[in-house]
């Protein structure tokens, strides 16, 4: 199992070795042994007798991550969407594809997502299952934007990235929160504690993280605006991902974890809310749209919303209707995609309004295109499988119990299924009959080449085969993919008729009311200028993204101004807030007296003069007369130190200050003149205040370091070893090259370094002078 | 003997306590001279005569605490102090402080 879950990566790395060859042979041809294979091992489990299979095989063990995978019936059912849909896709991507595109590329990601969609429905560790979660979104992403010189294809690609990439992240935290509960990365170690999940704390948390991972994932609403955008991919790609498998990822992560969220009321509500909110709004959207991919993109949408609301219902019947809708809807979404691909391919073009008729010119795809739009919109036919899976959707709705407001819920699916009805007829009818209208089409259309039919062709076949007869993938199938979801499916009813029952009189009125919708579709189509109207979610995200845009544009401009002023004084506001609100939280202020020696009087005569002059120094309008100025508070520190008898400290500081002085004295010349300051007063007492508070702040920071004296000082080692251990007498210079030799050294790099930088600045400004 | 001992001790203190105030008073003057100016030549003045007190400061200190290990920081304070003086007084008359073409 392993290495069909990594066999399309390796196989990925020679595909553009292979499609240098493409002159000759396409290379969707060597592509296409890879999903057929795995379909050929996958088909091989199917069995009445299938149990679920465990592979374990060590990543990162220390970290509980480890490529564990497991197949029970759901993975199966879903390994052999992928491969089966997979490989008919490849094939049909071999006629539809021209041998002049970048058919390397196309390979490579559709091969990496197939990859990543197997890793996904196969991993057991919740880690590994995000990881390739990921895979799908950044292959989906490549894939959409494939023709990347189309502004359209990127605007799809990158709104698909955010929105499931945005879910994704989610479905992280999730994931995290349910390690950190369970203590263990393995699903179904997880649905063994489910009782813990299930009495902790963050349950709604829990589910909430990672419902949004499914709904964006499965383009429910109101996540779905990303699935229409996504329509700029190669048709292929919309069969496959956006149809068949990368949508269905979320319903599969929540059939994976119902039996843990099963019995919580939240999940019910939530997940049956939201799907047949999305059902409606994704059937009634649908009708609107005039290019055939989009209808089928919304038909996408609706039609998970229906799977999604049965999952949420968790009866045993709602859940084997989901698993089996998740079948059909794979056979006949697929086959509708590449009949829509068809379409394009040979008329140039998918816009519904301009094409009719072509059902005597395109036969073939037309009678495979009935199958499928009625099969979609699930008219009691024997054998279509889409009434099959519809009226067991019908059947679960009505199980639902007498509840308050469940009630709705049948009434909503009939809504639902009715616009289902009126957009499948829609897609069929405005396509393939009426008047032929081939002057407005690019090319002139005939039909397909037989290479390109045989994938859709098998896919209505299946659509058939299922419709007629249900229980031949009922039993070995579909049966063991219930009981991975809900362990008491004891469901073994599919068959056409059940009598006068009430699901059948909804699938009538769905048909009755659905027929006349759709004859009077014109007259009241004027309804979507007030229900979406203006305020379609494309609006809402399109105005998020600019918003965010300006947003933190502004933001960032409103700091980021380029004045150092405006810096300074942020920062020391920070630092002072910061400090003040911990002093103020911790009581951190201390004062006492005790160990404060008594002030001279050349001390206070020396700092009554240093104060003096630094206070002079701000008004100073002159900078020769500024640096003066200062330079009496530079020989104030120093005879402070000289006070304090620290005679090497005051030596380097009277240097220093002399140093300093002529430096100033030397940039003064290039230097422009000191002006007045120009600041508004209200700088000006913005400025004050933060100078003093800072200036108070240091203070009080002093006085409370001074009077909260906790160790004594290590200072009497010094005194005692310098002499012994040092041999000098000058402790400060024993400190300085003995002692804590090393800080020395690097003061010494640290001028080094400065002089290096002045001459390479002086040399710089030569060598520019130079050119 | 002892008493001719703490005489000389109290007479140095109280040379000590007048020098201070001395040069507090004449440190006080200088100031009011080094931020009123009003030329600068006067406020250079002024900064060159600080440094003398200043001098005078770690002499009257070092008698004071009886160490001599201040001498050092009084010759340093000269010559600084007679070296920045020079600075100032250079750039204010040239306008620079090294001259380049010497030659």
């Amino acid at each position: 199992m392993l290495f069909a879950v990594l066999i399309p990566l390796l196989i990925a790395c020679f595909i553009p070795a292979l499609s240098k060859l493409k002159t000759k042979i396409h290379t969707g041809i060597f592509v296409f042994f890879v999903p057929f294979f795995i379909f050929i091992y996958f088909a091989s489990f199917i069995g009445t007798d299938f149990s679920p299979v465990m592979e374990q095989y060590n990543w990162i063990p220390s970290l509980g991550i480890n490529f564990d995978l497991y197949l029970d019936g759901l993975s199966l059912l879903f390994v052999l969407l992928i491969s089966g849909i997979g490989a008919l896709v490849v094939f049909y991507s071999i006629y539809y594809l021209d041998k002049s595109e970048q058919l390397g590329n196309f390979y490579v990601f559709l091969l990496m997502f197939m990859s990543a969609m197997l890793g996904v429905v196969l991993s057991d560790n919740i880690f590994v299952l995000y990881t390739f979660w990921e895979l799908t979104s950044i292959s989906s992403f490549l894939l959409i934007g494939y023709w990347h010189f189309k502004e359209r294809s990127r605007y799809g690609a990158l709104k698909s990235m955010l929105i499931t990439v945005f879910g994704g992240l989610s479905m992280l935290g999730g994931f995290i929160l349910l390690y950190v509960i369970t203590g263990t990365t393995s699903i179904q170690e997880m649905i063994q504690q489910a009782d813990i999940i299930l009495s902790s704390n963050y349950l709604p948390l829990i589910l909430g993280f990672i419902l949004l991972g499914a709904f964006t994932k499965s383009a429910q609403f109101p996540f779905h605006i990303w699935l229409p955008d996504a329509m700029e991919a190669p048709t292929p790609v919309s069969a496959y991902l956006h149809s068949a498998t990368m949508v269905k990822a979320g319903l599969f992560l929540v059939a994976r974890f119902s039996p843990i969220f099963a019995t919580y009321e939240w999940f019910f509500i939530v997940v049956s809310v939201i799907g047949i909110i999305t059902l409606c709004w994704g059937s009634y959207m649908s009708v609107r749209q005039t290019d055939l991919k989009a209808i089928l993109a919304f038909s996408t949408i609706s039609q998970l919303g229906m799977i999604m609301a049965m999952l949420g219902f968790g009866t045993p019947i709602a859940i084997f209707a989901a698993v089996f809708h998740i079948l059909n809807h794979a056979t006949f979404k697929g086959s509708l995609f590449m009949v829509a691909g068809i379409v394009d391919h040979e008329t140039g073009t998918r816009d519904i309004r301009k094409l009719g008729g072509l059902a005597t010119l395109m036969p073939i795809t037309a009678t495979l295109a009935i199958f499928g739009t009625f099969s979609m919109a699930g008219v009691p036919l024997p054998f279509l499988n889409g009434f099959y899976s519809k009226e067991m959707f019908f059947d679960a709705t009505l199980g639902l119990g007498s509840g308050g407001w469940s009630q709705v819920i049948p009434y909503l699916a009939v809504i639902g299924s009715i616009f289902t009805f009126v957009y499948s007829m829609y897609f069929f009818f405005g396509t393939f009959t009426g008047k032929k209208q081939l002057d407005q089409l690019p090319k002139k259309p005939h039909e397909a080449p037989i290479g390109m039919l045989i994938s859709p062709i098998i896919l209505v076949a299946g659509v058939i085969l299922i419709g007629l007869f249900p229980n031949m993938v009922n039993a070995p199938f579909l049966q063991h993919a219930a009981t991975a979801v809900n362990n008491a499916v004891e469901y073994n009813k599919i068959s056409f008729w059940h009598g006068f029952i009430p699901p059948l009189f909804m699938s009538l009125a769905v048909v009755g009311i659905g027929t006349v919708l759709f004859i009077t579709r014109k007259k009241w189509q004027a309804v979507y200028n007030f229900l979406p109207g203006k305020t379609s979610f494309n609006h809402i995200y399109n105005g998020i993204i600019s918003k965010l845009d300006t947003f933190s544009k502004r933001i960032t401009n409103f700091y980021m101004t380029g004045s150092l002023k405006t810096y300074m004084s942020l920062i020391l506001s920070t630092v002072l807030i910061i400090s003040v609100v911990y002093m103020f939280l911790t009581d951190g202020f201390a004062f006492s007296t005790n160990q404060l020696a008594e002030p001279s009087f050349i001390e206070i005569a020396v700092v009554a003069v240093m104060i003096i002059a630094a206070i002079a120094t701000i008004y100073m309008n002159h900078n020769v007369a500024a640096i003066l100025v200062l330079g009496v508070v530079g020989f104030g520190v120093a005879i402070l130190f000289v006070i304090y008898r620290a005679p090497d400290i005051a030596l380097t500081q009277l240097v220093i200050e002399t140093v300093t002085v002529a430096l100033f004295l030397l940039c003064f010349y290039h230097l422009p003149k000191m002006r007045k300051s120009t600041d508004s007063l209200k700088t000006k007492t913005v400025n004050a205040i933060i100078s003093i508070a800072f200036g108070a702040l240091i203070t009080i920071v002093a006085i409370s370091a001074n009077s909260s004296r906790w160790f004594d000082s290590i200072s009497d080692y010094f005194v005692e070893n310098s002499h012994k251990l040092g041999g000098g007498d000058n402790i400060v210079n024993v400190i300085l090259v003995d002692f804590r030799g090393l800080d020395t050294l690097f003061e010494i790099s640290v001028l080094g370094i400065a002089a290096l930088a002045v001459v390479g600045l002086i040399k710089m400004k030569k060598n520019k002078e130079a050119e | 003997m002892t008493n001719i001992l703490t005489a000389s001790e109290n007479l140095i203190n109280i040379a000590v306590i007048i020098s201070f105030i001395g040069i507090s008073i004449s440190l006080a003057c200088l100031l009011y001279r080094v931020i009123t100016g009003p030329t600068q030549p006067d406020r250079a003045v002024a900064l060159d005569s600080m440094g003398i007190n200043l001098m005078a400061v770690a002499g009257i200190m070092s008698i004071y605490l009886v160490t001599p290990n201040l001498n050092d920081v009084i010759l340093l304070i000269g010559i600084l102090s007679f070296l920045s003086t020079l600075a100032i007084a250079k750039y204010l008359e040239k306008g620079v402080i090294i001259d380049r073409d010497l030659d």
